[in-house]
């Protein structure tokens, strides 16, 4: 039986190969944008694009994933991104199952690879899942044959946060990655949102610097061995936020100051706080970004938060959109 | 063995008699009855002979730090198992850390040992015995009845001791038994939830670090209280460049310090973790490269005087796990010479320095009170390793001997490889493409 | 390969004057109608299908695209995902007369894509297809309203349509592809 593709195979000599009907997309699983190409950032906003068109049709749902079951697996409790998720997967027709795992089965008594083995005995074929133990999506997929998204591990990495604010950056408020001045302000240290951005923003260009207290600022940054992305660190606030294009604020864990990590909320507040003085340091057209869930007065002052640079909210619409694209580019038959 | 043996056309290197020459040597009634050079003819007798040709015959291996597990973990590894799996990587006399459930702290235990040992073990078996109660740090064990019923040396390893008065009171109870402290050197209120060494890596795994400043804390520390008491201090598997620094400053000094290193740390830097193998994780971490390149250079001084395993067997399922929960340790007997060889094939140090390191060196530390070890002096009990250095070969852990297969270097290619462990004259580990024929 | 060319740039220019001209003649009122093209050569045809209905009529045809990615049959058994391009339909469908514009026409199965994409985009009035080329070979049960061509060809035939838009040259040429390639 031909299949569509064969029935429109009309290639000219001339047609590259993203004008065919199939590209090249070689991941199984995303667990992290360590390795990809800006080509292949490139694709997933693009069929993000496609994606948004659908979420503002009277009917948001298209049959592209009709038949699939996908599996939310959060080990750690998370309102937007697992309704994100959902959300994504129902509009393209999938089926989906919610699993709340609380952070207390996350003991040797409760294998996480029995729980994975079992879903997919029931017939899953893609996992998304958040864990607070950093790498354990890749100690995951050497078990299980279906496809994975992390939706954050540890400190480690959140691919489709990132890849969101990517597209929240390019679409509507900036016009190219290359030179573009990011300042992440936060606790760098304890965030996989952090992470995750850093490669995302250095592989399309943009240049980034990292913003906290020594204590929340990762160790070994810019060591020559190339393990990381090469990031600017400022740990002056306003000097950090001069002449940024974006400044994305990291919500701040209250715990952090009974860890030693802070002498007080009070303290980091007066030095990091992103407030509109601070804010004005910025360029003139800079947005504010910030992951959420926003600690109003803590990391951003609620004039800020609420104020006409911020693009919050455009993040969360943009979520869905950005997580459709990824289980519909994951979910390409037998690979 | 009734018969006499003879091990014929071997390269002998013997760092104790300062000897490497191609020759034969002959095995009679336990002991090593004869030693000469190519041109010499052995005593006539009715042999069994083994053709070492291309194999290099030394002393068997002694390792200063495994973990056996018995009693109380059995299912990582019993005595039997662990001198079993040493037979194997060529050694013939192991030293077993006393972090057992219950902990090695008394004169029962260390009989207890002792007899599972001669009753059960492949090879010679030594026990080393707790620093403090129960490894808590808090009371001192009995040292004196743990030396007199066969320790060879006092440890709390897995733990340090943190109180400095209880180390120092300890050092100072341990110098009329003439024993070493040996200290596992960590700074717990640094590394605390911890997973691997704190840098880059860690940086980009999202994995809380630990600092290479645990370790030489506690170093710095240990080296002046031994000044202090002048006892002998060993520091456990050091695993830093700053460690390295420190030892050969107290040396320089004239304090009574040695140190070892693991094969692990000696030849794996922290990127192994990437990819979250668990089985690249060990306390202490895997370091950088510089920290590597260090001990390297401080094997090759003699600042670090001997190479110990720390073989720390665990379960598979309990390594199937994500990295934050996976227990620390490497399964290290049936690798450590293979992986040690690419030292000397990558000239970093020479095989007769290498092999002094596992013979000559850690028998001069342990002390004769139970024969002279690591020799192939005539009339000593015949503890010989025969090894072929240039043999390649690849490592399959579900091959392992050891019930403890966590080894990061499955499916990896070595160059050298153990093919006869010879205890008290006896055949504890034969490979068997060599044969051994009658006459 | 030998191509066998059997529509050159008059030709297709020729026809698409006449497909035009159908169009306008068959819906009575031109207001109402919107000219879809499926990606990737439906849309510059619709285009110069709109552009040939302003020429004759004096009335401007809105014109759309739309992909059919995520409306395929064939999508679990495909080895990579078809890239997702725009659908960009000016103002709703309700109502709308919509005729699909599209190439080549074969099984079928685009336009059964086609439109259960329109349906889930509103009510359209009514549904036409304008085809380049109809090769045969049905596998639904579908029919295009306007046809340029009829071209009976085998399974082991393909047909290449190439515009100047998307590749330098207006030509439909049929090539007989090696056996063992379906």
């Amino acid at each position: 039986m031909k299949t569509l593709q064969q029935e429109r195979k009309i290639i000219s000599p001339n047609e590259t190969v993203s004008q065919t009907a199939e590209i090249s997309w070689r991941h199984r699983h995303i667990l992290d944008l360590d390795d990809f190409t800006p080509a292949e950032i490139e694709h997933v906003l693009k069929t993000t694009d496609a994606m948004h068109e659908i979420l503002s049709r009277p009917i948001k749902k298209v049959p592209a994933l009709r038949g699939k079951t996908i599996v939310t697996l959060f080990y750690e409790p998370s309102t937007r991104t697992r309704s994100s998720f959902d959300l994504a997967a129902k509009n393209l027709s999938a089926d989906v199952i919610n699993l709340a795992a609380s952070a207390s089965s996350v003991k040797k008594g409760e294998c996480l690879i029995d729980t994975l083995e079992t879903l997919e005995a029931l017939g899953t074929d893609i996992v998304i899942m958040r864990h607070p133990s950093s790498g354990a999506p890749y100690t995951a997929v050497r078990h299980i044959k279906a496809h994975m998204i992390n939706a954050g591990d540890g400190w480690h990495a959140h691919p489709s946060q990132a890849l969101l604010d990517l597209y929240t950056i390019i679409r509507g408020c900036k016009k190219d990655f290359k030179g573009l001045k990011v300042t992440i302000i936060g606790d760098i240290k304890h965030s996989r949102v952090a992470r995750s951005n850093i490669w995302g923003l250095t592989t399309m260009g943009a240049e980034v610097t990292l913003c906290g207290p020594y204590t929340l600022i990762p160790r070994g940054l810019n060591d020559p061995q190339g393990y990381f992305p090469k990031v600017n660190i400022e740990t002056n606030a306003d000097k950090a936020i001069a002449g940024a294009d974006v400044v994305m604020a990291l919500r701040l864990q209250l715990e952090r100051q009974q860890s030693g990590l802070l002498p007080s909320i009070r303290e980091y507040v007066s030095l990091y706080q992103v407030t509109k003085e601070r804010l004005a340091k910025a360029k003139p057209d800079a947005i504010l970004m910030h992951p959420g869930p926003v600690n109003e007065d803590i990391e951003l002052s609620s004039a800020v938060a609420h104020g006409a640079k911020s693009v919050i909210n455009q993040q969360v619409t943009n979520g869905v959109a950005v997580r459709m694209a990824l289980l519909y580019l994951l979910a390409g038959g037998n690979q | 063995m009734k018969k006499a043996m003879l091990i014929k056309n071997g390269r002998i290197i013997d760092p104790s008699q300062n000897m490497d020459v191609s020759g034969s040597l002959s095995i009679k009634d336990g002991r090593i009855s004869w030693l000469g050079g190519k041109d010499e003819t052995p005593p006539s007798s009715n042999y069994e002979t083994l053709d070492a040709k291309g194999l290099v015959v030394c002393p068997g291996f002694i390792d200063m730090h495994c973990h056996l597990r018995q009693p109380g973990y059995e299912e990582k590894e019993t005595i039997a198992s662990g001198s079993r799996a040493a037979a194997k990587g060529g050694f013939t006399t192991i030293c077993c850390m006393p972090n057992t459930n219950p902990a090695i702290d008394s004169k029962a235990m260390i009989d207890y040992v002792k007899s599972t040992a001669s009753a059960e073990a492949a090879i010679r078996v030594l026990p080393i015995g707790c620093i403090t109660k129960k490894s808590a740090g808090i009371e001192l064990a009995e040292m004196g009845e743990m030396a007199e019923a066969g320790a060879i040396a006092f440890s709390d390893d897995g733990m340090p001791v943190l109180n400095s008065r209880i180390m120092s009171q300890a050092m100072e109870y341990s110098l009329a038994f003439g024993l070493s402290v040996i200290d596992h050197c960590e700074d717990t209120s640094l590394s605390e939830g911890g997973f691997m060494n704190e840098g880059i890596v860690a940086t980009r795994l999202g994995l809380c670090g630990i600092p290479a400043a645990t370790e030489e804390n506690i170093v710095s520390r240990d080296i002046a209280l031994a000044e202090f008491t002048g006892a002998r201090l060993h520091i456990a598997h050091a695993s830093t460049a700053g460690t390295l620094e420190l030892i050969r400053q107290a040396k320089n000094n004239g304090v009574n310090i040695t140190a070892e290193a693991t094969p692990h740390h000696l030849t794996l830097t922290e990127d192994r973790v990437i990819g979250y193998d668990t089985n690249a994780k060990v306390n202490p971490p895997l370091r950088a490269k510089k920290d590597v390149e260090a001990l390297v250079q401080g094997l090759k001084e003699g600042v670090i005087d001997i190479i110990a395993t720390d073989h720390a067997p665990h379960t598979a399922s309990e390594k199937l796990c994500e990295f934050s929960l996976a227990p620390f340790g490497i399964s290290g007997f049936e690798t450590a010479l293979g992986s040690l060889m690419s030292l000397v094939h990558n000239k970093r140090i020479g095989l007769n320095a290498l092999i002094a390191c596992l013979t000559s060196k850690p028998a001069k530390i342990i002390g004769e009170r139970f024969g002279k070890l690591g020799t192939l002096a005539v009339g000593v009990n015949a503890d010989i390793t025969i090894f072929d250095p240039n043999l390649e070969w690849t490592v399959d852990t579900s091959e392992f001997v050891s019930r403890g297969k966590n080894s990061p270097l499955n499916g990896e290619k070595l160059k050298g490889k153990v093919m006869v462990t010879i205890y008290n004259g006896k055949f504890a580990y034969k490979d068997e493409s060599l044969a051994v024929v009658s006459k | 390969m030998t191509k066998n060319i059997i529509m050159n740039e008059a030709d297709i220019r020729r026809t698409l004057a006449r497909i035009a001209h159908e169009i306008i003649e068959r819906n009575k009122s031109t207001s109402d109608l919107i000219l879809v093209g499926m990606h990737t050569r439906g849309v510059p045809l619709a285009n110069r299908l709109a552009a040939n209905i302003e020429d004759f009529d004096g009335v401007k045809i809105a014109v759309g695209s739309l992909d059919i990615s995520l409306y395929r049959d064939d999508l679990p058994s495909l080895n990579r995902q078809p890239v997702v391009k725009s659908t960009n339909i000016p103002g709703s469908v309700d109502g709308k007369i919509i005729v699909l514009v599209d190439d080549v026409l074969y099984t079928g199965r685009s336009i059964r894509a086609a439109m259960d994409a329109l349906i889930d985009l509103g009510r359209p009035l009514s549904i036409q297809l304008a085809v380049l080329i109809d090769r045969g070979h049905r596998e639904l049960p579908i029919r295009a309203d306007y046809v340029g061509k009829n071209m009976p060809s085998s399974r082991h035939e393909e047909i290449r349509v190439h515009l100047k838009e998307s590749d330098g040259i207006d030509e439909v040429a049929i090539i007989p592809m090696p056996t063992g390639e379906e």
